[in-house]
């Protein structure tokens, strides 16, 4: 009987400070190419370290606001100026001033919803299933455990070298993860 | 917080979400706002059938209770906003804390608020005319009314206080989710917390979108607020049409909403235990800050009754004079005594130190802030400009159901979310410990 196929080791950390020095020294050590770090509070760094993209949530929160106040104002023009004028004591059609209020309140709703949507898009979620969930000791990386994987689909993976180099870290606990 | 851990924070906002039973004051909680929202279910209802002739409205009192209640409740929610949005750009962290609760005040309030002006329109049922859709008639919404910039800037803030409250709420939904003791309440908290695990990477993100987020509330609260105000002062009305309004709508509205999350929190913290979260330095700086809010909405009733008078306008000058000594003079009076008397308490440490009278005075506030709003409504609508066309407003038995069934509304979404959603954000707290261990290097 073979072994299900893996999706990584799972090491276990007490603190933030154990995880930082963990995924050092598998990335600059070991040179690990596919490491997963988890924790239950962001750490500052963590994300540097690990090269993951930004997924340019501000550019996209700018262009979000920049669509919500543009089509609305252009909305509004139309439909004052274009589609239907109507001519109150002969004051101007393009009451500019008066178009703004809608406008900003647009532009703030554009970008909290693009920016949010490029959050979700950049963090991968909704994804409600994950291979990690089947681990028992991961129910705690939500609460005050720190979390490093290997992933078992890195060209340099081998199960039992991986092991090994995680036991020298000292983790509280090593599972395997089936994928 | 300094004996608190990572484990600690957990168990004890989880544990309350999860496994705290509920007892009778919870439940005759519920039963009594539910009372009250089935009370206002009915005014809505009778609303429908007979229209706003239930109310005590008429010419030339047309706005009363329904608007002043409508720009109460969404004052009150920009108290919560700030704290999320200002609080986290100025790195206040003591608002980690109240930030959870506050944010569900602001949602509560605000959805609570949009109730009134659609009831108002005298056909609600046509309410989506408000939206500028393509339509048959070719009837566009009047653009350059400021009760379709309100419409906008309601439909905007309170998107935006959902999104915002959700988002923020996502680790904590998480936790839940990882520590739920069935499969049900499992599936339920996984569902809303769509897979998150704390990656590195969904951090990096999701801290990125609050900053933006927060960036984004400030404008927002400021701007909305403005548009409350100028519902009034675009009206060509002595005691209304005056340029001081958006700013001073905006102090009352932080004055207001800072006076409910204190009168939520003091009662929150004590019945269930979170005397080591929400802490007396909580209520002295959010008792700081209602008194800093306050005294900015008293430097407004002084500058307008003082511009009123150097102005030497007529008919300005009659509306102030009523104001203060005309039949309705005890609403004007009442203000000042809550939103001006009441509050120099504040500058006294030992005050700001005592829960109960902390409480007692933020109730003073929002008291006071509600007859504030009355008093700018019927004052400068009751004496018209022709003598012979003045008229008072009596509330209606509904006028008051319908305040009474709001309040009972806001507090039952409240006590719901006590029940069912972590009160204090987890996440934000662990930030706040200070060694756990070890810091990151």
């Amino acid at each position: 009987m073979s072994a299900p196929p893996l999706y990584g080791l799972l090491a276990e950390f007490p603190d933030a400070r154990q995880l930082v020095i963990a995924l050092r020294r598998a990335q600059h050590d070991a040179r690990y190419s596919q490491i997963e770090a988890y924790s239950p509070v962001a750490v500052e760094g963590l994300g540097d370290a690990l090269g993951t993209d930004r997924g340019h949530i501000p550019l996209w929160t700018l262009l979000g606001g920049l669509l919500g106040g543009i089509t609305t104002y252009a909305l509004q023009w139309y439909s004052a100026v274009i589609n239907y004028p109507l001519n109150i004591g002969g004051r101007p059609t393009r009451s500019w001033p008066a178009f703004l209020p809608a406008a900003l309140e647009m532009t703030i709703l554009g970008a909290a919803v693009f920016g949010v949507i490029a959050m979700l898009a950049a963090a991968k979620v909704p994804r409600l299933h994950h291979p990690l969930f089947a681990a028992h000791v991961f129910e705690r990386a939500t609460s005050d455990r720190f979390f490093l994987v290997l992933r078992a689909d890195a060209p340099e993976f081998d199960a039992h070298r991986a092991r090994a180099f995680l036991e020298t870290l000292t983790p509280l606990s090593i599972t395997e993860v089936a994928r | 917080m300094s004996e608190s851990t990572y484990q600690s924070i957990s168990d004890t906002i989880c544990h309350i979400t999860l496994h705290r039973k509920f007892g009778l004051y919870w439940r005759a909680g519920v039963a009594a706002t539910a009372a009250l929202t089935l009370l206002l279910a009915c005014g809505i209802v009778w609303l429908l059938h007979e229209g706003v002739g239930i109310w005590g409205i008429n010419v030339p009192v047309a706005w009363a209770f329904a608007i002043a209640n409508y720009v109460w409740w969404i004052a009150i929610g920009m108290g919560g906003t700030f704290i999320s949005g200002a609080l986290y750009l100025a790195r206040k962290d003591w608002r980690n804390s109240i930030n959870r609760y506050a944010e569900a005040m602001t949602v509560f309030a605000v959805s609570v608020s949009g109730i009134f002006p659609v009831l108002h329109l005298g056909r609600p049922w046509f309410f989506y005319w408000l939206f500028p859709y393509p339509d048959v008639m070719n009837v566009w919404p009047q653009w350059r009314s400021a009760l379709e910039w309100d419409f906008f800037a309601i439909l905007a803030y309170l998107s935006f206080s959902i999104l915002y409250w959700y988002v923020g709420m996502v680790p904590d939904l998480a936790t839940l989710r990882d520590r739920a003791p069935t499969l049900r309440k499992a599936r339920l908290y996984g569902f809303f917390a769509l897979g998150w695990r704390g990656e590195a990477a969904q951090w990096q993100s999701f801290q990125t979108v609050s900053l933006l987020l927060a960036g984004l509330a400030v404008p927002l609260v400021f701007s909305v607020h403005s548009m409350v105000a100028l519902d009034f002062s675009e009206a060509v009305l002595p005691g209304w049409h005056s340029t001081i309004f958006p700013p001073f709508f905006v102090a009352g509205a932080l004055f207001s909403g800072f006076a409910m999350v204190l009168v939520l929190g003091i009662p929150l913290r004590r019945t269930l235990g979170l005397q080591a979260y929400i802490t007396q330095r909580h209520l002295e700086n959010l008792a700081k800050m209602m008194l800093a809010a306050g005294l900015m909405v008293d430097y407004s009733y002084v500058s307008e009754i003082f511009n009123t008078y150097y102005s030497m306008d007529p008919y300005d000058v009659a509306v102030t004079t009523h104001r203060m000594f005309g039949v309705y003079a005890w609403v004007f009076w009442g203000t000042i005594l809550c939103n001006v008397l009441s509050i120099q308490a504040l500058w006294f440490a030992r005050v700001r130190r005592n829960p109960a009278v902390l409480f007692g005075i933020a109730i003073l506030v929002l008291i006071g802030m509600w007859l504030e709003r009355f008093m700018l409504i019927v004052t400068s609508l009751y004496q018209d400009f022709v003598p012979s066309s003045g008229g008072m407003f009596y509330p209606t038995f509904w006028d008051i159901a319908f305040l009474a069934g709001s309040i009972g509304l806001f507090f039952l979404l409240f006590l719901l979310f006590v029940r069912l959603l972590p009160v204090v954000s987890m996440f934000e707290l662990r930030k706040l410990v200070p060694h756990e261990v070890g810091d990151p290097p």
